[in-house]
């Protein structure tokens, strides 16, 4: 098995007989496994009059099952050591965890049955839709947050599964019912819209053995699919100011919409994105904001595909009195790529970059389940990670130019800025 | 196991061989932090730290960025209270890269007057944007109180009116002053020969000359007599609350029992500030949790205890339920907090706790860069030795000795407790 991490991934994958996905990826190097429990239930299948449901779903979802009380739940995972987390996005709800690999059958069972049977008692309802609607006020008074949801909504439209807040909005909030829970856990929460995915001190036929003892007698018919809603391409400029006076520095985040994930041209779309606003500190982008200007601690892009056509956005944290300057270093550096491409030399060490991290993104059990999680939600082959090193390489200058020069147009931005007045 | 060497000019080397993936992680530690700072100079240390990789004899400024990239690599650095330290991890065959950049970071900085003035108002940016955060700001504003005399009262990154002020002789001062071998610890694990590192590393910094060791004098914190209280009000939305209580060092014999105490209250976090700080720890049936989370007056509690060199804090902190008051939350946090001091904790929780720790400490060695950071923060931290023993000990802490912390430690002549009050308009 050491070998076999040290030469690239070699997971197994099973579908049983109900449809559940499972991939293991067994690992030696320390005796813990992480799994993740993915659902398409996210943000794209709730009702566009309840925004937020899924994020909120996530939230109650292992707060008490048919036969195990939240107290239950909360002690069986705490005396584990182990930190149960609900994630959502705009495709699937993730309920993933780490736990010493000798409590891997009894955590697994449990998270099981939290994904298949949640109850959603009416007291877990009330509690934690009084910390979701902190959590929205605490979100409303971050620059960053406000900056980032401003631009996604600009980007998509207020109602699209990808503009629209995740956690939704204070009103949404107030409005869910137990009902309005149990009805999406009902029409999305199914054996075949469900994969498992393991990595970690577990021998891969008993992990296989085990999922299937605890998801293999679920039966829930297939869900229908639901496409991801036309995503507009802006022809004009969108520019949105949210005064926040009391804060000390502005955020900017500035951006396009994009390609969806299985587009030919993602890699090219990835070394474009990663020689703008990643590679190094961040990219050009921070070689000029940061490093030549000393403008902010942080400027970065950030591309992130899905399904549908993905956000690609550039962030940075500025001083008040700076916004304009760093807008018009933003416009710079987006223009003259767009415009001029990129150099042979940005590239190459890009490519040498991306293919020389992949061992790192590989190397512990999170990472390996995060990387087959979007293998397997994708369907990028089970070999992809040692496919990848090829795929970059086939990549071209002129690919990454094209790919520039489709995206990178500061006339077509949708831009947000979140802070205090500038100093007059 | 790691293997430890000094040079001849008084570099430690501790080396561990990992030979689960193709990987190199490459750390090199320095003895300060902001903790030694004088007045006037606070937020050197991390100025200092940043001015470290803008070039050096031998690697050109512009040359700097992308070394390390083309190996896959990542690299970062850090400094807090007692420390500062840098890393690269990347593919195993970059390692004699590696050493040479810390060999050239250790002695051969520029420190450019223009990239000086360029990374001051890259460091107040990073302030502001930290002082967006109330809990941050407030954090700020509950160690300055909690601390009279120890230089720990000021933040790692410095107060704004420092960093506006100090010089680039200041910065360079501080540099050579603290950047010698034997201030330093270079720690390399991963797929490596140890001999071959050893080799590697003589030849990089076996030609940077012995200087003396500064030694580390700090002012020593006078006995807390009353409780301290720092309200900040400000434009925001939320309310936050932060009790900080005076708190063992890493060496006191209080320390591990402290340790079991807070993941009893809180939820045991681990060992890691590097990685174990940055998720969430299991706390549902945690204490604080129960009373506040459950209880429905807070949406969140935490709680942290680090390793420190000199007594830190522990502190509490907790995001207030919308709609709660401020005072609700902190009588319904005093009272758990009151009823662990006079009763203590029972078998169970405690012996919860220490599983929780005992897992954590697996969960945040997962990887080369985590082990890496583990041996060189313990050894510039605290010394040698402590990291092997410390599982031990904290698996025979008692239920008694955790009582005891709670009684002795908790006390209210000892706390610092800090609100943020949120204003609908600005005052």
């Amino acid at each position: 098995v050491k070998a076999a991490v040290t030469a690239g991934l070699a997971p197994e994958r099973a579908v049983l007989p109900n449809g559940t996905t499972v991939l293991v990826q067994e690992t030696t190097f320390s005796p813990a496994v992480t799994f993740s429990v993915a659902v398409r239930g996210g943000g794209l299948y709730e009702p566009a009059a309840l925004p937020g449901l899924a994020w909120f779903t996530g939230r109650v979802i292992d707060r008490g099952t048919a036969s195990r009380s939240a107290d239950a739940i909360a002690e069986a995972l705490d005396d584990r050591g182990v930190t149960l987390k609900a994630s959502t996005s705009r495709h699937l709800i993730t309920l993933s965890c780490t736990c010493l690999s000798e409590d891997f059958a009894e955590v697994l069972a449990l998270v099981a049955d939290a994904a298949r049977h949640a109850a959603f008692h009416p007291e877990e309802v009330e509690k934690r839709r009084a910390e979701t609607v902190t959590a929205i006020r605490q979100d409303q008074d971050s620059p960053g947050v406000r900056a980032s949801e401003m631009l996604q909504a600009s980007l998509y439209g207020g109602d699209h599964p990808y503009g629209r807040p995740a956690k939704g909005t204070i009103g949404s909030v107030e409005k869910f019912t137990r009902a309005d829970l149990i009805a999406l856990h009902a029409a999305r929460f199914a054996p075949s819209a469900t994969m498992v995915i393991v990595a970690g001190d577990v021998r891969v036929p008993d992990a296989i053995t085990l999922v299937d003892r605890v998801f293999g007698d679920w039966h829930a018919a297939h869900p229908e699919e639901r496409p991801v809603p036309p995503v507009p391409r802006h022809t004009v400029r969108h520019e949105r100011r949210i005064l926040m006076p009391d804060k000390s520095q502005s955020d900017i985040a500035y951006g396009f919409t994009s390609i969806n994930r299985l587009d030919p041209a993602y890699c090219s779309y990835w070394m474009m994105n990663t020689i703008l606003g990643q590679f190094g500190l961040g990219g050009r982008l921070a070689e000029n904001i940061r490093e030549k200007q000393g403008m902010a601690y942080y400027a970065f892009s950030s591309f992130d595909p899905s399904l549908g056509p993905g956000p690609l956005m550039i962030r940075a944290g500025v001083d008040p009195a700076n916004v304009e300057r760093a807008l018009a270093a933003i416009d710079d550096e987006v223009g003259t790529f767009g415009r001029e491409g990129a150099t042979a030399q940005e590239i190459a060490d890009t490519r040498r970059f991306l293919i020389g991290s992949i061992p790192r993104m590989l190397e512990n059990n999170s990472s390996i389940a995060t990387f087959l999680q979007t293998v397997e939600f994708f369907g990028l082959g089970l070999d992809y990670d040692r496919r990848l090193p090829a795929l970059l390489e086939a990549v071209t200058l002129e690919d990454v130019n094209d790919a520039a020069a489709s995206v990178l147009d500061p006339s077509r931005a949708c831009v947000s800025v979140a802070g205090p007045e500038p100093p007059a | 196991m790691s293997r430890s060497v000094h040079l001849d000019n008084g570099l430690k080397i501790l080396v561990r061989e990992i030979h689960t993936a193709p990987l190199v992680s490459v750390w090199c530690w320095y003895g300060v932090g902001s903790g030694d700072e004088a007045p006037g100079q606070t937020g050197v240390s991390h100025w200092v730290e940043h001015m470290n990789f803008k070039g050096t004899e031998r690697i050109p400024r512009d040359e700097m960025k992308g070394i390390v990239e083309r190996f896959g690599g990542t690299w970062n650095g850090y400094t807090w209270i007692d420390q500062t330290t840098y890393l690269e991890t990347a593919g195993k065959e970059a390692l004699d890269t590696l050493l040479f950049i810390e060999a050239e970071r250790m002695a051969y900085g520029l420190y450019e007057p223009a990239d000086c003035e360029s990374e001051r108002t890259v460091i107040i940016s990073e302030l502001q944007g930290g002082d967006n955060d109330p809990d941050q700001l407030l954090d700020t504003e509950v160690t300055a109180s909690a601390f009279r005399a120890h230089p720990y009262r000021h933040p790692t990154i410095g107060w704004l009116e420092d960093l506006r002020s100090m010089s680039r002789e200041d910065l360079f001062g501080h540099y050579r002053r603290h950047y010698t071998p034997g201030n330093a610890t270079l720690v390399v694990v991963g797929a490596v020969d140890t001999d071959d590192v050893l080799k590697r590393a003589g030849v990089h910094f076996g030609r940077i000359p012995a200087a003396p060791v500064p030694e580390r004098r700090r002012a020593a914190e006078p006995p807390q007599r009353g409780e301290r209280r720092v309200i900040v009000e400000r434009q925001g939305a939320t309310a936050y609350l932060k009790f900080a209580w005076h708190a063992p060092a890493a060496l006191d014999p209080d320390f591990c029992a402290m340790l079991v105490l807070d993941a009893a209250l809180t939820g045991a976090k681990g060992l890691n500030l590097w990685t174990s700080f940055r998720g969430a720890p299991p706390q549902r049936r945690a204490r604080l949790y129960t009373a506040l989370v459950e209880g429905g007056v807070a949406s969140s509690v935490s709680g942290a205890l680090l390793a420190t060199r000199d007594p830190f804090v522990y502190n509490v902190s907790l995001t207030v339920m919308d709609g709660v008051a401020l005072e609700t939350v902190e009588d319904a946090a005093l009272c758990a907090i009151e009823t662990v001091r006079e009763k203590g904790l029972t078998e169970d929780e405690v012996a919860r706790a220490k599983r929780q720790l005992r897992a954590r400490m697996v969960f945040e060695n997962d990887s080369v860069t985590n082990v890496a950071h583990q041996i060189g923060y313990f050894e510039t931290v605290v010394g040698p030795g402590y990291l092997e023993a410390l599982g031990s000990k904290l698996q025979a802490v008692t239920a008694a000795q955790v009582a005891d912390v709670a009684a002795r430690l908790l006390s209210k002549d000892r706390r610092t407790v800090g609100w943020f009050q949120p204003l609908k308009e600005r005052p």
